[in-house]
């Protein structure tokens, strides 16, 4: 490993904020020697509690990260929030906004707050905010907070990430169950529902129970469903006690664990045998041959796929076995 | 080269000033120029500003003071940036700023003086230009 990248990584572990931020950025970036840092932190992870925050777009879901945070730290945990925001697709930029909502702890210098960009379906958002996850518990932190981006794909993903996953809704979106239905109710540990000073709390709990009443749950406890308001402070105590709870008698080695393990083995496995091909098609100008024959429908793009792959061994090899 | 490379700008308000127009729309500029613009929103501290820019890891610093307070406010900023071995982090000031008072914040340490009416491309062009600011960090390319 290059000698700064260790001395960062050995400041970080003494509580050095400028190389805990540095080493982020190196693995975000995925620039040269991100991944022996991995590998150095790997051995100082798992004993920090991860928490993920997810719900709809306008749900709350910084404000309520916010004072979570707030209470967490009173009690002498020390803290680490990740906050995801989406990236332009159009110039690959973003606006990170959630600092806005997080006033209140932005004064505490010893938490630790890093607002990430997804960076695109290809940045692999998943990966790097469990990247980060790591970085954040090998420097000590206690409780890691994500908050992720609005409705769509991530939000699913952050279960991937989270030992605990919590679903904020809304009142006042009679639709607002509806469009985080699909997937989005499966991963929940815990329902909020956020601004329950807002008329039209109850009836969203209702829904939520609903909703549950008609779930397999397979052995996995049912989710409770909680009120909150950052407004008048309802609820708030009431949550961060039971995330404490969580947090202290959570197990380390489940079933659960298990998969999150499979899951991020084969995709890193994907991704790097995705570049492999890729740097081996792009040095001999057959990928771009290929485009042209489909291009000119000469070939069709299922067999140009066969036919690329048919240049590395291994996959020969399997297919003259499938024969 | 790393084409993961994202050049990441906090954009932030020193002190007790509410006008807040100018830095979102340089904010909101930089974000359609491919930057990762990180905003703090109003009346912050300078620990809270040095703060936000050491955790998030910015390339670059923008301050918008329209309150006529730059001087104090920039200074206690540079210091604490100084303070934390931070000094390699691009500074840029925008908003109200009398042009007698530009040369003590350039000689302050502040990289460059954006006042009124400045047109967003000067901005990025000058970032992308003044980057990277030491050996070790890597190349930038250009936005896809």
């Amino acid at each position: 490993m290059q000698r700064e990248v260790s001395e960062m990584i050995d400041a970080m572990k003494r509580g050095d904020t400028r190389a805990l931020a540095r080493t982020i950025t190196l693995v975000e970036n995925r620039s040269p020697g991100w991944k022996e840092a991995m590998q150095a932190i790997y051995g100082d992870t798992g004993s920090a509690c991860v928490f993920g925050i997810t719900g709809s777009p306008g749900a709350g879901k910084s404000t309520l990260t916010n004072e979570i945070a707030l209470r967490l730290h009173d009690q002498g945990y020390s803290l680490g929030i990740i906050a995801v925001d989406p990236s332009s697709p159009f110039s690959g930029g973003a606006l990170l906004g959630d600092r806005l909502r997080m006033r209140n702890i932005c004064m505490k210098t010893d938490i630790f707050i890093r607002s990430m960009a997804t960076r695109g379906v290809l940045g692999g958002l998943c990966q790097a905010a469990r990247d980060v996850v790591r970085i954040l518990d090998a420097a000590g932190k206690d409780i890691i907070l994500i908050e992720t981006v609005g409705a769509g794909q991530d939000e699913i993903d952050v279960v991937r990430v989270s030992n605990f996953v919590m679903v904020v809704c809304i009142p006042g979106q009679g639709d607002g169950i509806q469009a985080i239905k699909a997937g989005i109710m499966e991963i929940a540990d815990l329902f909020i529902v956020n601004k329950a000073d807002l008329g039209g709390a109850d009836e969203i709990v209702a829904d939520i129970n609903g909703m549950l009443d008609l779930c397999t749950h397979n052995g996995i406890p049912r989710p409770p469903i909680m009120k909150t308001s950052t407004e008048t402070k309802e609820g708030l105590d009431a949550l961060v006690e039971n995330l404490i709870a969580y947090a202290r008698e959570r197990k380390a080695a489940t079933e659960v664990n298990r998969n999150h393990v499979k899951e991020e083995i084969l995709s890193l496995l994907e991704r790097e045998v995705f570049h492999f091909v890729r740097e081996e098609l792009s040095g001999n100008g057959r990928f771009e041959e290929a485009v042209e024959q489909v291009l000119s429908h000469r070939a069709d793009p299922y067999s140009t796929v066969e036919e690329l792959l048919g240049s590395f061994p291994l996959y020969r090899g399997m297919k003259t076995r499938e024969k | 080269m790393n084409e993961n490379r994202k050049i990441r700008v906090l954009i932030s308000k020193p002190g007790l000033d509410g006008h807040e127009r100018g830095a979102m729309v340089v904010a909101y500029g930089l974000r359609d120029e491919g930057f990762e613009v990180i905003y703090t929103g109003l009346r912050q501290t300078p620990e809270q500003i040095v703060n936000a820019a050491i955790q998030e890891d910015v390339d670059v610093l923008g301050l918008s003071i329209l309150s006529g307070a730059h001087l104090g406010l920039t200074r206690k900023v540079i210091d604490g940036l100084g303070a934390q071995q931070a000094d390699d982090i691009l500074v840029l000031l925008g908003g109200i700023i009398p042009e007698e008072d530009i040369p003590a914040l350039k000689e302050m340490g502040v990289d460059e003086i954006f006042t009124a009416g400045t047109p967003i491309k000067d901005i990025s062009d000058f970032i992308r230009s003044h980057l990277p600011r030491s050996p070790e960090q890597e190349p930038v390319i250009e936005k896809p």
